[in-house]
This record gives structure tokens, sequence and C-alpha cells, in this order.
């Protein structure tokens, strides 16, 4: 018979006691990197790129041209400034966000939902630099969603902890072919023409609305946001996404909205896998020519006047009532400097020179799609007005005019996009959930994780 | 002549006990580069992730002293333990159907064992092994797309009326992912009992033939009993595998739609990276750890037992 062999008691102790000690005792998180005493004090007079040989640390977005576009820019123009550029997807840049900035602080980083980066203090404080650059001259709603209380709560005023490389904006593209198909001549101006040329568009066989709602983004928070700025003011959605105390999202005029998206959803006006889209694919559909309306942002301007030049038209989600104020989820492409980043002062530099350099601003426009961040009258590049270009950045002029500028609801916090809105999204679709249910679960979702933090 | 005797008895006893020594030493050696990887790479982990289980922690900041409360909320929270739920009905794909259905191929591929159709079986079944579970996942996900090629075959045979998008829809998306699993672990099984099987002792089947037992027969009687270590093996690779699931499920559905495929796996990764609530993954994760230790022992057990 085969002696079995049976570790030593101390053996196991041993291994045990090594793992243990391998385990760092103290409580989590009792090295976080701490509080700067203030943001003013650690600018120079005028920050910039110097003339010595410097690199600076990137960290982008995959997919999206325009970063790069700038910074080949801004290197011809400031020769001694090199580029170290990392990308991954924005859900990517999102999980890594806090861990990155903590541990490999980058100079520049295109951010995603900065509450509770501002919270962990892994954030530099731009107030110093927005008075040495005259930011703060700016007009003050292109800033306004970059300002944090203090601890990160809440959002819309305070200091500055990030800037945009542009101001990108929602709302309807469609296709002009299919809209002539079924006579639609000029965009609906009320909500009730807009419910008209999508039945049209149904009864002629045409997918009215083309729109991703699969796997963890729920495409279907765009239209859902549209109706909402439809049927009620802009302001206290804002208050909400904004995490002001005692705001909601379960109000009455935002109840209309959720129930007119289902009216959408049990009329057909989706696709019938809408559940099962993402996002790449809507795109590839819509430019296909396989559905009427998109919801979408003017990123993709610069895209589709490449794939299907001269067929692209853009309107902005029409008011419930006859000339009611127009709104729009229009938020900055949010780039930030890592708090301890080594080359803050060029980091700061580049974000002022993209948007006060006349290439720079070109080069928004061309690639981006968008209106360039800057002064009131600064240069604005002109765009032949066959493009939709044209179209959506004289629509973000209306919406300006209007005050109808919006976050995006999926920005509230952190989770709540993939947490929340996605899977109560897709429920509604799914006939499992009802519009009120889906307000009141969305709301609740949201008092409990600003509880947690 | 005692004393000497027992001088060098005792002279005896210390030099082997020496030399055991040494050799305790020598050994404890050759362990210690294994042993340090283990204890960094395993043991350190676990320890942490018990630590961190028993805070609130937002992965950065200060944390919060918070006892057993991350527990209480796993099995309280309807989201967690949903999760764990389809975890579980996930083993009926990951398991059942590799194993069932992998027994029955095995059986099959040794009767023929000698054709050239035997080794290409063999190969093909036991190529989703090799490929990695993301190329899988993506390569199924377009499968099973309302456009893809399923629907696209179920329409061919005139069964357009039942073409969906699979892993969009509430009713099909598990059951989807399920299969996705199942397509997966087969060739695992396969193979696994196709070794077991060519260990069986042909005088076996020789003499149940002699004793008029059909093909049926000889397969209950003789292959399913003689394979039993081999079973419980490709159980308890398949039941980990469905409990610790994530791959799959991240590629193909993301938890989608509306939380239908949400697995324990995924709902950590969730917990610590988008609601950065690490003390709360950490909690799921060891919960899930004392799950799968609990379902995978009594399967060892049993395939012990049947040693006997």
């Amino acid at each position: 018979m085969a002696r079995r062999v049976r570790p030593g008691r101390s053996g196991a102790a041993l291994v045990i006691a090594m793992g243990t000690l391998a385990a760092a005792c103290a409580a989590p998180g009792s090295n976080s990197p701490q509080p700067q005493a203030t943001g003013t004090s650690s600018v120079s007079a005028a920050p910039g790129c110097g003339s010595a040989p410097i690199t600076i640390n990137g960290y982008f977005e995959t997919g999206f041209p325009l970063p790069k576009a700038l910074t080949t820019e801004f290197t011809k123009q400031h020769p001694n400034v090199t580029w170290d550029i990392r990308e991954d997807q924005f859900a990517v840049i999102t999980q890594n966000a806090p861990r990155v900035l903590a541990d490999n602080p980058p100079d520049l980083m295109r951010l995603p939902q900065v509450s509770e980066l501002v919270k962990d203090n892994l954030l530099k404080n731009l107030d110093g630099y927005a008075t040495a650059f005259g930011w703060d001259k700016w007009p003050a709603s292109q800033l306004e969603q970059l300002r944090l209380g203090p601890g990160g709560r809440p959002r819309g005023e305070g200091s500055l902890y990030a800037l945009g490389l542009n101001f990108s904006m929602t709302g309807v593209f469609y296709n002009k072919k299919l809209a002539a198909q079924i006579g639609m001549t000029a965009p609906p101006t009320t909500l009730a023409e807009l419910d008209q040329v999508l039945d049209k568009a149904k009864n002629a066989g045409i997918t009215p609305i083309m729109q991703f709602n699969g796997g963890a983004t729920g495409g279907l928070a765009f239209p859902l946001q549209n109706l909402m700025a439809s049927y009620g003011p802009a302001g206290p959605i804002n208050d909400w996404i904004f995490q002001k105390p005692g705001a909601t999202i379960d109000t009455p005029s935002n109840l209309q909205a959720a129930q007119h998206l289902e009216k959408w959803i049990k009329a057909g006006y989706f696709p019938k896998d809408v559940n099962a889209l993402d996002y790449a694919t809507m795109m590839s559909r819509f430019i296909d020519g396989q559905g009427l309306f998109m919801f979408n942002g003017d990123w993709e301007s610069g895209n589709l006047d490449k794939q299907m030049p001269g067929n692209v038209g853009f309107l902005l989600m029409p008011a419930a009532q006859q000339d009611g104020k127009l709104a729009a989820m229009s938020a900055p492409l949010t780039f930030g400097i890592a708090a301890n980043a080594k080359n803050a002062d060029c980091a700061a530099f580049f974000l002022n020179w993209v948007a006060t350099d006349k290439r720079a601003r070109e080069i928004g426009v061309e690639v981006g799609g968008s209106r360039p961040m800057g002064p009131a009258d600064a240069y604005m590049p002109a765009v032949a007005a066959d493009k939709v270009t044209a179209s959506t950045l004289a629509a973000g002029a209306e919406i300006a005019k209007d005050n109808g500028a919006m976050d995006f609801i999926a920005n509230a916090t952190g989770a709540i996009y993939a947490k929340s809105w996605t899977p109560q999204l897709q429920k509604l679709v799914a006939g499992e959930q009802t519009p009120q249910e889906l307000l009141k679960t969305v709301q609740a979702d949201y008092a409990g994780q600003l509880e947690g933090n | 002549m005692t004393r000497s005797a027992g001088a060098r008895s005792s002279h005896r006893r210390t030099a082997a006990t020496k030399l055991r020594d040494a050799r305790g030493l020598v050994g404890w050696l050759f362990v210690a580069p294994a042993l340090a990887f283990y204890a960094v790479f395993v043991l350190r982990p676990i320890t942490l992730t018990f630590q961190y289980s028993l805070y609130e922690w937002d992965g950065i900041g200060a944390s919060t002293w918070v006892g057993l409360a991350n527990y209480g909320k796993v099995f309280t929270d309807p989201d967690l333990f949903d999760s764990l739920v389809n975890a579980f009905q996930l083993i009926v794909f990951f398991s059942a159907i590799p194993v069932v259905l992998g027994l029955a191929i095995a059986a099959t591929i040794r009767r023929i064992a000698e054709s050239r159709l035997a080794l290409v079986a063999r190969t093909v079944l036991f190529l989703p092994q090799v490929i990695p579970l993301v190329a899988a996942g993506i390569a199924w996900s377009w499968l099973l797309a309302s456009t893809g090629v399923i629907n696209q075959l179920l329409t061919l045979i005139g069964l357009g009326g039942v073409t969906r998008a699979w892993l969009g829809d509430f009713a099909t998306a598990l059951p989807a992912v399920g299969m996705i699993g199942a397509w997966v672990l087969l060739g695992l099984c396969t193979l696994l009992l196709l070794a077991g099987m060519s260990k069986i002792d042909p005088a076996l089947y020789e003499a149940a033939r002699l004793d008029g037992a059909g093909a049926w027969r000889e397969f209950i009687s003789i292959t399913v009993p003689s394979l039993r270590q081999e079973i419980a093996v490709c159980v308890t690779v398949t039941v980990i595998a469905a409990l610790a699931s994530f791959d799959i499920i991240y590629i193909s559905t993301q938890g989608g739609p509306g939380n239908t495929t949400m697995v324990p796996g995924l709902q950590i990764f969730y917990l610590a990276f988008a609601e950065r609530e690490v003390g709360m993954a950490s909690a799921l994760a060891v919960v899930l750890m004392a799950l799968v230790i609990a379902c995978a022992l009594p399967i060892q057990w049993f395939a012990k037992d049947g040693k006997r």
C-alpha cells in the first residue's frame, strides 16, 4: 500500500503565513491620494511647453480620429513636443480611469463621468489655468458641465476639473432619399408631425428609427431624453444629472416622455432586434439606408458626410408644443489632466491651443464635426451648406439661443448607464417594464449609488 | 557492550534524523519557487479579496469597515441573487449537455475507431477547445444575430416564423449563451471520455456480447460504470466553467438584455469596475468561490466512492 504523503502541519501553516504576510494588513485605500492644497498656487504666470524636448503622455479613445489629428498639428507648430499616446475603447477607459490616474498619471486623458474622479482627488484643479489663459471669459455654458463642487458634488458649479476638445451635440439624423420617398419635404417641427412621419415610414415598409439598445449600452436613452426635453424643460433634467440635492428623474413630464417612447416601441418604429444591436451595427445599417431616422451625435457628422454625401439631414428634436423651446443633449468632449501629471502646464497649453488656434479650430470642425470651444467671438471655420456638418453646427447655435443644452442622462453617475438605464430600457422593449416603474427603478438606483459614494 | 550499542543506535538515529532533515530542507528548496508563486499569486489575492469584502471601498479613496454587511447584501439584493440563479441554470447547458452528448459521441467514435472519419470527428469536436473563448463569443454572436446564419438556415427550411435575435430576446438569451458554452465544452468532454473508454478491457465487451448483450446494454452496464472517474472530471470541470463563466457572456451579451444573462463573474466585474464597489465585488467573489467548492467537492467524493 502506498504511503499517503501529507504535507506537515508546519508546511501548511508556513504557506498560509506567507500568503497572509504577502497581503497588506492595513485597511484598503489608506495610501490614497490626498487633496491638493489649491489649484492656483501651482500654476506659473504663463504656462507653456517651453523649448526643450518634451514628451506628453496621452490616453485617448479608440476610433475617434480628432485627438490624434490635433496632436499631430500641435507637434508641427511646436516641434519640441512629442506624444506618447495609448488608446482604449471608451468602456475600457471608464473602467480603468481611477487606477490609471492614480498609478500611472497621464498628462492628458479622455475622461468618463468625472464626479468620482474628483472625489478621489485624481484630477488636476484647472482654476489656475482658467485664470492664466482666460477660459473664465468664455461663455459660461461651455464649462458648466466640467465644474464640480468640493468632493465632486454637485456638478455644474464650483472649480473647473476638465476641458473639452469641442462641444458635441445630439439630435436626429435622417436619410434624405427615404424621406423624399414618403413625402417628407421639410423636417417635422412638432412632436405630432414627427409621429405622423414615423407612421408613414412604417406603412411604407421603411424602418422608421434605426437605433441600438443591445449589450451594456442602451441606445434608447437617446430618444428617451430627447422626448423628455420635448415634454418638459431641460433645467430639472440637468439638475438630476448634476446630482443637485432633491433632484428626481421621476417627474410627470418625464413619465409622458417614457410613455411616448413605449408608444413608439409598440408601434414597431424601432427594428425588431433593437435589443441585440450595438452602436456599430446601427451605424452600418443607417449608412446602408436601412432606416429613416437615427438619434445620434454630431461626432458622426464628418463620417456621414463622407459615407453618404448629400444624403443626410439633421434636425433637432421638435418640442411637443408648436414653437416650444428646443433642447439637445450636448456636452464637451471631455479631457482632463491627472492630479500628478508631470507635464500639466504643457497639457493645459495644448487644451488652450485647441480652442484658440485657427488651424486647430478648423481641424475640430472638419474631423470632429462639432463646435470648437473658446471665446464667443472666435474664428468659426466655414462649412459647405449641403453638408450635414453645417446643419449640426447651425443647430448648436439654436440650442445656445434657447439655453437648451443638457448633459446626457447616462452621465449622472458612473454606473447609472450600464446598471440602470440599459437593463430598464431593454425591459421596456421586451414589454417587461412599464414607463412608470422604469423611472421609479432608475431613481431608486440613482439614490442608492449616491448614498454609496 | 550494551552502552556502546545504545550509543551507536542513538548515533545512527541522529544521523538518520539529520539526513531526513537535510532531505526535507532540499525538498522545501525544490518546492520553494512554486510555493512562492502560489503564495503571491493565489493565496495573497484570496486573502486580500477576503479583506476587501469586509470594507466599503471605491478602489482608490479611504475605506470604511462594514464587517459582514456586504455578505448580507449578496443574498438580499435581488440583482445579485438572480445572477447566482442564472449561473445554476447555465449548469444544464455547460455540464449536462456536453457530458450526455459527449458520452454518446465518444461511444460512437469508439465503434468506428479505425476509420479516418473517427480522426476527423475527434479533431472537429476538439477544435472549439483550441479557439479562444473571446473569438468563439464573437463568432457566435454573428451566427445568432437576426440576420445571422442560424436564422438564414431556419428561414430556408420554412421556419422563418421562429427567427429572432437570439441573444437579444428575453426568453432565448440565456439558453443561447448556454449553447455557446455547450459547443465549447463538448469537445473536451468527448475527448476525455474517449480516452477513458480506450482503457476499458475489451474482454468485458466480449463477455457481455457472449451473454447476448446489445449495444445499449453494453453502454449502460460496462461503458458508463467504467467511466465513473472520467465523468466526474468532466462534470467538475464543466460545473466550475458554468458557475465561474465570464468571457463568453461578456463578449456576446454583456449580461443583457435586461440582466437575463447576468452571472456572478460578470456582476463582480461590473461591481468592481463600473460601480466601484470593491467591497461588494469581493464579497460576491468569496461567495462564488465557496459555491464552486461546495459544488465541486461532492462530485469528487462521488468519484472516490466509485473507486473503492
